[in-house]
């Protein structure tokens, strides 16, 4: 049998929307897959040494809140300074409360299993974003490089 | 209750994890031998007949008991 291949292009770089990248690659890896996740613009949040993720509600009318808040809770009050850390903190609460892996911890079990990790270099340079900030073992490329696996690939998401 | 040769406690993980766990748990194992996991997602109970499935490994027992998941997964 030989090795399925699963592609991911991650573009989001919020805590909500790391979740499905990682979670699909560790899981797909322990499955027995190769993996390849390409990171582009916001996504490349998600390598950084010290990622700093946030969760807004803002724009986000799916977003549960504790109280009934996104019934009742005015939108423009959402956009009031700290709410987004307040938010941030509550999720991550929450999530360790319910055993959800953090997103480090989640991401190490990616690298462990040899999930491929590339980095947009034209993010890197449109951002001036510092190569030191990522993490290591994280490659660096184009388009082509993606497709070089993609169309190889059995799965292929954009996240 | 079945022998096995050991012992995962996934319990207050959730998904991915216990999958995760168990893998890098069969990954010590030799072939034959049999892994026992505790969980206690929910979800545990089709991923664990998933991950059999794709992997090969033969899922032996699967079964809850007060509000526990018990699984027995052997090693191809």
């Amino acid at each position: 049998m030989s090795e399925k291949k699963l592609a991911i292009i991650a573009t989001k770089g919020t805590l909500d929307w790391a979740y499905p990248p990682f979670i699909l690659a560790s899981t797909a890896a322990a499955l027995g897959y190769e993996v390849q996740i390409f990171f582009t613009f916001y996504g490349l949040q998600l390598v950084r040494k010290q990622p700093d993720l946030k969760v807004s509600s803002l724009g986000n009318p799916g977003m549960p809140m504790p109280m009934g808040m996104d019934k009742w809770f005015p939108v423009l009050f959402q956009a009031l300074p700290g709410m987004e850390s307040m938010m941030t903190a509550m999720m991550k609460q929450k999530m360790k409360a319910k055993g959800v892996a953090s997103i480090e911890e989640l991401r190490n079990l990616c690298l462990e299993a040899d999930v491929k990790m590339i980095a947009c270099q034209m993010t890197v340079d449109l951002f001036d974003m510092n190569p030191s900030d990522f993490i290591d073992g994280l490659e660096y490329g184009g388009a082509a490089t993606f497709f070089e696996f993609a169309g190889e690939s059995d799965i292929c998401l954009y996240i | 209750m079945a022998t096995f040769d050991q012992e995962l406690d996934a319990t207050g993980l959730n998904c991915p994890l216990p999958i995760l766990r168990a893998k890098k748990a069969l990954a010590t194992l030799q072939s034959g031998q049999v892994l026992h996991i505790i969980a206690t997602d929910p979800g545990s109970v089709k991923d664990f007949e998933a991950f059999a499935k794709q992997t090969g490994n033969q899922l032996l027992e699967s079964r809850e008991e007060g509000g526990k998941f018990y699984f027995l997964i052997k090693k191809s």
